[in-house]
């Protein structure tokens, strides 16, 4: 512990001395993109409250992997015809882009809870801001630490994903369906995701972006889940959620990306 | 700048597969390049010290870096099993290079210009023969960045097919990681594509003894090359193959396994890997990395038939190994996670069969 505090002090001294920027270890965790702009290009005026009563998320402090950071998004009450969550919006604040991605959810969704994968590019808070039926907004945020391995965040097999371009796999925690109750279903989605970000001056190769932006996944045609995303989506955009069957149905998918690509698939669920 | 640095790359980079370049066209005595910034720091011990470790500028004073000789004319620095830090800079690889009668062929250039620079140093302090390639053996920042040292007329980058786009996809993120993360400031023309690209394999004649190059699918990472020298049979791996250090997989995971397969079966004495000893016995050098790979497949498997999401994968398997490895915390779980996420496409046996996803183009 002691020949650690010395390595830190010894490093900090030495950056100190040499004139470097200390760059994120000064940094903190930073809250000023958010206020600055962030807050208001997406919500403009209206108040958001972190009354930590609506949703909760959760993301490991450390982006092992900045191309395949899980996310997950929780509510702390059910979806009820007197309460329930429309929408969740997702923002990381130093990312490129910081709209990461947006979730409907229904009365149907019985839960308005989201697992996914996503691209973390820099130290930043990420946050969740839900709007319930009623329009007022409940903001959940943790801090993620980047980490500092040699992995980016493109994610990098997609060769892989462009092979298998457009196939989709629903998976059920059960075998079989409860009817009247949350389900919990995994939605695989295979899309390189590509980000188009690059520097074009070291490759004459460039890339174009092309991305998933509309995910609408329907349970014998309601909506239960409903989704716009970005860039920040990792490679073969994966999603957990919830929906409540009534009875045996069909969930349907259906997937656009920005370059104008539509996938669907379907599927039979019984109880 | 960037214009400048632009007219510098040759206009068309060449493509070649199993095509024996000539030696003839390329060497030039390598000439220090001018320092044109380099920081006073001088009156204060605490930096002299760590002058060397600061990589501020290039340096045609460079101290030669630390190499041994594994073979006759086979020179490797040995790195250590650090994360990239403010302090290393990220120089902690096996770097190095191969002398024949007319030329030399680097093999990775470090963490930072200044190791390259080193770098330069050592093999000026060894031979007389110019540098005439600088071999790439994949896109990570602490085999590349010191790329630049060894930009001068007469010297070739070779690399992967792939290693181009994976650098200009790369460069944003490491170019700011560099910043905050390791105190080096770094910039495009850090990255230094491959003059020479290498679709399957090549062979380059140093002279008097040959290397032949195989570029691999997706493994490690989506741009591995391997380097083997016929003479002393040594087989270069960068880092498909780790020792001691926890194997990191930023490509794929089954992909790696099967070039491991693929790799077994090359008739060499001894092999430099990327993280760990200068070199090592073939092919009982790949034992504990195989090992990994197997066991973490297996490990992610079971815990996908078990239904278990990535996130409790990535806090309960595979940590039956902890103990053979170093740096196990900071890859172990990154590795849990990009083998999950190509796992799960594997065949399902006991899911419902969907029906056909349908497609329409726009």
């Amino acid at each position: 512990m002691k020949t650690l505090i010395v390595r830190i002090l010894l490093t900090f001294t030495l950056l100190h001395l040499s004139g470097f920027p200390l760059g994120a270890m000064a940094e903190g965790e930073d809250e000023t993109q958010w206020t600055s702009h962030l807050k208001h290009q997406f919500f403009g005026d209206r108040p958001i409250s972190e009354d930590q009563m609506t949703i909760e998320i959760t993301a490991p402090y450390r982006a092992e992997d900045p191309a395949l950071v899980p996310i997950q998004i929780t509510s702390k009450f059910p979806q009820t015809e007197a309460q329930f969550i429309k929408k969740v919006t997702v923002i990381i604040d130093h990312n490129p882009t910081p709209f990461s991605a947006s979730f409907e959810f229904t009365r149907e969704s019985g839960k308005a809870d989201i697992a996914t994968r996503m691209r973390v590019n820099a130290y930043s808070y990420i946050r969740a801001i839900a709007e319930t039926n009623e329009g007022t907004l409940h903001m959940a945020k943790t801090f993620i630490k980047a980490s500092g391995g040699c992995s980016a965040p493109i994610g990098t097999d997609s060769e892989a994903a462009k092979a298998r371009f457009g196939k989709m796999k629903f998976k059920f925690d059960q075998e079989k369906l409860s009817l009247g109750s949350a389900n919990a279903v995994q939605l695989l989605i295979s899309h390189p995701n590509i980000t188009g970000m690059q520097m074009d001056q070291i490759s004459r190769m460039t890339q174009p972006a092309e991305y998933v932006t509309d995910v609408r996944v329907t349970f014998d045609g309601n909506p239960i889940m409903t989704v716009k995303g970005d860039i920040a989506l990792s490679t073969d955009p994966n999603f957990r959620f919830y929906f409540v069957p009534g009875q045996a149905g069909e969930l349907k998918v259906d997937i656009k990306d920005n370059l104008g690509h539509q996938f669907s698939a379907n599927q039979s669920v019984n109880p | 700048m960037v214009l400048f640095w632009i007219a510098l790359i040759p206009p068309g980079t060449e493509n070649a597969s199993s095509t024996p370049l000539s030696i003839f066209d390329t060497p030039t005595p390598m000439s220090p390049i001018p320092t044109p910034r380099r920081r006073s720091l001088k009156g204060l011990s605490l930096c002299v010290v760590s002058l060397g470790m600061l990589g501020l500028s290039s340096n045609p004073l460079a101290e030669p870096l630390a190499i041994k000789a594994v073979a006759d004319g086979v020179y490797v620095h040995q790195g250590r099993h650090l994360l990239p830090n403010p302090e290393n800079h990220g120089e902690i690889a096996n770097i190095g290079f191969i002398v024949g009668n007319h030329c030399v062929a680097v093999i990775d250039t470090g963490g930072s210009q200044a190791q390259g620079e080193s770098l330069k140093a050592a093999v000026k302090a060894t031979t007389e023969v110019p540098v005439c390639y600088v071999i790439n053996t994949h896109v990570h920042p602490d085999h590349i960045e010191g790329n630049r040292a060894f930009k001068l007329p007469g010297v070739k980058f070779v690399g992967h097919y792939r290693l181009a786009a994976a650098m200009a996809q790369r460069a944003p993120y490491y170019i700011n990681q560099a910043r905050d993360l390791l105190g080096l400031t770094l910039g495009p023309d850090d990255f230094i594509p491959p003059d020479v690209e290498v679709r399957e394999s090549l062979d380059l004649d140093l002279g008097g003894r040959k290397l032949h190059l195989v570029a691999y699918p997706t493994a490690h990472t989506d741009n591995d090359l391997s380097v083997f020298e016929s003479q002393s049979k040594t087989l270069w791996l960068g880092d498909l193959l780790f020792m001691g250090h926890l194997p990191v997989i930023d490509g794929s995971l089954l992909g790696w396994l099967k070039v491991i397969t693929q790799l077994q079966s090359i008739p060499a004495d001894r092999v430099v890997p990327g993280h760990g000893p200068i070199t090592a016995l073939w092919p009982l050098a790949l034992t504990g990395e195989k090992r990994y790979l197997e066991g973490l497949a297996e490990d992610i498997r079971a815990a996908l038939k078990a239904n278990k999401t990535i996130e409790q994968a990535m806090n309960e398997i595979g940590h039956r190994q902890r103990a053979d490895w170093q740096l196990f915390d900071d890859f172990h779980q990154r590795n849990i996670a990009s083998g999950f996420a190509e796992l799960e496409w594997e065949d399902p046996s006991p899911e419902p069969a969907m029906k056909n996803p349908g497609r329409s183009d726009p």
